[in-house]
């Protein structure tokens, strides 16, 4: 068995004590910017930056889409390709259809209130037949819909749903678009940004829970 | 109106199934106070007599918000929220998380650290598995299973307590490697385990592998096929058994994993019985790599050096473990700053429930039962 000096050994019962080398609260956020002296921080504000990913798959859509593909990288291992929102749509399913990405991993969003086109849109894609996953992203502005993509992948439809409980980005021809989470009277978006995280449909909560406030 | 005695003469004419009682469509509502279940999901039956014509279900009645509390803490804060995920499995969800920072900090855990995780993890398969088959048995109608499996399950929990001093939301690991060192005893115990669980194991399949109603119940109930598996995301046990040899373990080895010699079992009819078959040989499979870790385990440090203050730089991450339900992924993107910016969690329970719609149309409303069972869904992680 190793000693007990190098770590400290399990507190005997109750809360595990967060140990000194682990921030415990909010406030160290601001505290320090610098990493203390004793540890040496592998990792810097200036990362790793993504390097351009060539393949097959690459060419084919640049061939066929030219300008619409905007990047293609690789970050730490994982590639990522980010297209026009015009060609997105087709691109998938070239992608299901001729490149073998035959299981839709998860779609997701990230809001970026800042940006122009708010939204940016999140596939990640697998291939059984090549064993390798990409990720494909595209940005769209706020009130934008996107169209859907069921046909290719029956699994978006959940997830398409749950990007428009938390967003409320719209998916044309999605068969049930509809909130999924959420109740369905909810008002409000809660993943976007300006939505406060102790933030709540006060009405609904009042008209459906019969009490003052949630919180 | 038409002629009263019209549908008489119907029955007369020796037609059971043209009745007018059962020639409706019924609309019944399942849950989310059910026992059958799993927690609070609620499903909306559409039947013709006994036989479902489409459900539909409703979730989100145990929805925390985890992803917009996630943009809220820091990297290290957020960490004990991942456990209240799949609370049945709050290992792997640890496993998962932990790793994604480390990827996204560029800090690899040391080599003893990463057998602790394996060891705990499959533990924690384990212990899901067997949580599983309790329930999932009782639910068709086999009590028994359920006591052996919880007195069983039992064990693993001791272990996990002993370690880190928690039972279900353990919160074992931390970003770059594992904070506690082993407790006196601990390979010890473990070993003692793994002597005492195959014993059990086959006692669970002498109740039920081969119980003449177990087989009713199971065989070619809820089927379905490798190629709606995939178009519908279904990852796990589920899409093993029906015969698609996948497994992030061996396809995109994470922790250790690649050191480890191990099976994965498929099954070929995709349907209930074939799923429990699976469920029980990975059981017997997390054995193994338990057993190959655990006299394998080397000496050295458990935790990596890691900033005090966690920034890691601007990006994004996609890492996913192969959770007791199936692919576990964390999306994560950093904008510099100590707290992630995004954090996106690929639930395997939210995606897998999907394909309940599918495998239950056609079928008779006890088998919905059992194909909410045959799923194993957690709904503090399809909710989040």
């Amino acid at each position: 068995m190793p000693e007990e000096t190098t770590s400290p050994p399990p507190p005997p019962s109750g809360e595990p004590k967060a140990p000194a080398g682990q921030p415990i609260s909010g406030s160290v956020q601001s505290t320090s910017e610098k990493p203390p002296a004793t540890h040496a921080a592998p990792a810097k504000p200036t990362g790793p930056t993504p390097i351009p990913w060539d393949s097959p798959t690459v060419a084919r859509l640049k061939s066929q889409y030219g300008s619409g593909v905007h990047e293609a990288n690789t970050y730490l291992g994982q590639n990522y390709l980010v297209l026009d929102a015009s060609i997105t749509a087709e691109a998938l399913r070239i992608l299901r259809d001729e490149e073998q990405f035959d299981y839709c991993v998860d779609l997701t969003a990230t809001h970026y209130p800042t940006r122009e086109k708010q939204f940016e849109l999140i596939w990640i894609l697998y291939s059984f037949a090549r064993n390798e996953r990409i990720r494909v992203k595209t940005m769209i502005a706020d009130g934008e819909s996107f169209p859907s993509s069921v046909e290719i992948w029956p699994t978006t439809n959940w997830l398409e749903r749950e990007v428009y409980d938390m967003f409320g980005i719209r998916f044309d021809g999605h068969p049930d678009l509809k909130r999924i989470l959420l109740p369905d009277g909810w008002k409000g978006y809660p993943l976007r940004k300006d939505y406060g995280i102790i933030q709540q449909d006060q009405e609904w909560v009042q008209i459906n829970l019969g009490i003052e406030s949630g919180q | 109106m038409t002629d009263p005695t019209a549908y008489l003469s119907h029955l007369e004419l020796g037609e059971p199934d043209k009745t007018f009682l059962d020639s409706n469509e019924l609309i019944i509502n399942m849950g989310p106070q059910h026992p059958a279940t799993h927690g609070v999901l609620r499903v909306i039956l559409k039947l013709d007599g006994e036989k479902v014509l489409g459900t539909e279900c409703v979730i989100g009645y145990l929805h925390r918000g985890v992803e917009k509390i996630a943009e809220h803490r820091t990297y290290t804060m957020f960490n004990p929220y991942v456990d209240r995920m799949d609370y049945v499995a709050a290992v792997s969800n640890g496993l998962g998380y932990c790793e994604a920072v480390e990827k996204l900090l560029n800090v690899q855990a040391p080599p003893r650290a990463n057998y602790i995780r394996v060891i705990l993890t499959e533990l924690n398969r384990l212990a899901s598995h067997q949580l599983w088959l309790g329930t999932h048995a009782l639910d068709i109608g086999a009590m028994t299973p359920l006591f052996y499996t919880f007195r069983d399950r039992e064990e693993i929990l001791k272990i996990f307590e002993k370690y880190c001093g928690a039972r279900l939301t353990t919160h074992a690991f931390r970003i770059g490697g594992c904070l506690y060192e082993t407790y006196d005893g601990f390979e010890r115990d473990v070993k003692k385990f793994l002597d005492f669980v195959p014993p059990k194991i086959d006692e669970y399949e002498e109740l039920l592998t081969t119980n003449r109603i177990w087989l009713e119940r199971t065989k070619n109930v809820g089927k379905i096929s490798a190629a709606d598996c995939k178009a519908l995301g279904v990852t796990g046990p589920v899409l093993r058994a029906s015969g698609v040899k996948w497994d992030i373990r061996k396809a995109q080895p994470y922790a250790n994993y690649s050191e480890f010699d191990f099976e994965i079992p498929t099954g070929v009819n995709g349907d209930t019985y074939d799923r429990y078959m699976v469920r029980m040989e990975e059981m017997r499979q997390s054995l193994r790599i338990i057993r190959q870790a655990v006299e394998r385990i080397p000496e050295g440090p458990i935790m990596a050096k890691v900033p005090r203050v966690m920034k890691p730089p601007v990006g994004e991450i996609y890492h996913s473990i192969e959770a007791p339900k199936g692919e576990l992924g964390y999306f994560i993107v950093s904008d510099g700053s100590t707290q992630p910016y995004r954090v996106r969690v690929r639930p395997p329970s939210f995606v897998n429930l999907q394909a309940l719609d599918i495998m239950v149309r056609g079928a008779l409303v006890a088998d919905v039962v059992a194909v909410i069972g045959t799923l194993d869904i957690v709904l503090g992680e399809v909710d989040r």
